[in-house]
């Protein structure tokens, strides 16, 4: 008798060791197929971004190149309202460093540029993307890319008024 | 059949194709500045592996970890508030060029990610923690303060935008 429930119990500690072991096995094979299918995604990804990430480089270097930093020094009127216009659009089209875009900016600052156009300049910089309007349009849709840099560029100019004026509050 | 031929190639393959055109016009007609901008475009690559590296290998882990629902349920257990914050900070926190981060963005974009967030971060990234001693060099504290404050509060007012006319 006792022999029979020693079997028994045997028998459920495989039953229940098979079981396990396939559990495990199908964990891991969901598992696998998880990180394979991440990696198939992954690579997707990676393949269509490519080609778009060299492009816009090698597009930045080309405008860094053809446009020297006293260019922008040509466009200014004189007229605060027009000039800060003109300056976010300018900012909106250049490409490459923040830091160029202080070192202009300054170098306006001294050629009695107004501070707002300057400010417009400086922000409209490093937030609209005019080059770099492609990439953006492929990855992340053309509608949002559109809304996302005119919103951009009016509230370039808007910062720029404002900041102005607080600064002189100051 | 022009959209015909884009449909085959690729929207991303045609842009490259523009732009090495562009190139091997330049070295027919102006050597010197096709070098320069071989020399520029190299400098800009080795910068941008790490953060291209970063970029790709965080795609793996959403792409491992964060499913459509995953993001729902993230986004709905959170208050708005705490979203948008946290939109604002790790755009400030994100480093290298705004369209290193586009793949990523896409990416989440499929799973769920909002477009307002997506506008938030990407507007964030102008305001840029190491740059910041060279700003107060060029324009003072005051300016750096300001500029900051308004930056991210029209952050905000840009991703409402955003969501209001993408419809998302």
């Amino acid at each position: 008798m006792g022999f029979i429930i020693f079997l028994i119990f045997l028998e459920l500690k495989i039953i229940l060791a098979k079981g396990a072991l396939t559990l495990v096995h199908a964990i891991k094979k969901n598992r696998m197929k998880k990180y394979n299918l991440a990696f198939k995604n992954t690579y997707n990804n990676i393949k269509n971004t490519l080609p778009i990430l060299f492009g816009i480089i090698l597009f930045i270097a080309f405008i860094v190149n053809i446009i020297p930093a006293e260019f922008y020094k040509n466009f200014f009127t004189g007229n605060s309202l027009i000039d800060s216009f003109l300056g976010t659009l300018i900012g909106s089209i250049a490409v490459g460093n923040p830091v160029n875009s202080y070192i202009i900016g300054t170098e306006l600052l001294n050629q009695n540029v107004a501070l707002v156009t300057v400010t417009a300049f400086i922000i409209s910089w490093v937030t609209v993307g005019v080059i770099q309007f492609p990439a953006e349009a492929l990855l992340l849709g053309k509608r949002f890319a559109l809304v996302r840099n005119i919103v951009s560029f009016i509230s370039a100019i808007i910062i720029a008024i404002l900041t102005v004026l607080i600064l002189k509050l100051l | 059949m022009i959209k015909k031929i884009i449909v085959k190639i690729g929207g991303n393959w045609i842009f490259l194709i523009l732009v090495l055109f562009l190139y091997l016009l330049t070295l027919l007609f102006n050597k010197d500045l096709f070098i320069k901008n071989l020399l520029y475009s190299k400098d800009v690559i080795i910068n941008v592996i790490p953060v291209l590296f970063t970029v790709f290998v965080l795609t793996f882990l959403a792409n491992i970890w964060l499913t459509n629902k995953k993001i729902d349920k993230l986004l709905a257990n959170r208050s708005k508030t705490i979203q948008y914050l946290s939109a604002v900070i790790l755009g400030i926190l994100s480093s290298g060029p705004i369209y290193m981060w586009y793949p990523l963005l896409s990416e989440l974009k499929e799973k769920g990610l909002k477009n307002s967030l997506i506008a938030i971060f990407l507007y964030n990234r102008a305001v840029k923690i190491p740059l910041i001693p060279m700003i107060i060099y060029y324009f003072g504290l005051p300016f750096l303060l300001v500029t900051t404050f308004f930056m991210i509060i029209f952050s905000l007012i840009n991703g409402y935008f955003v969501a209001k006319f993408t419809n998302n």
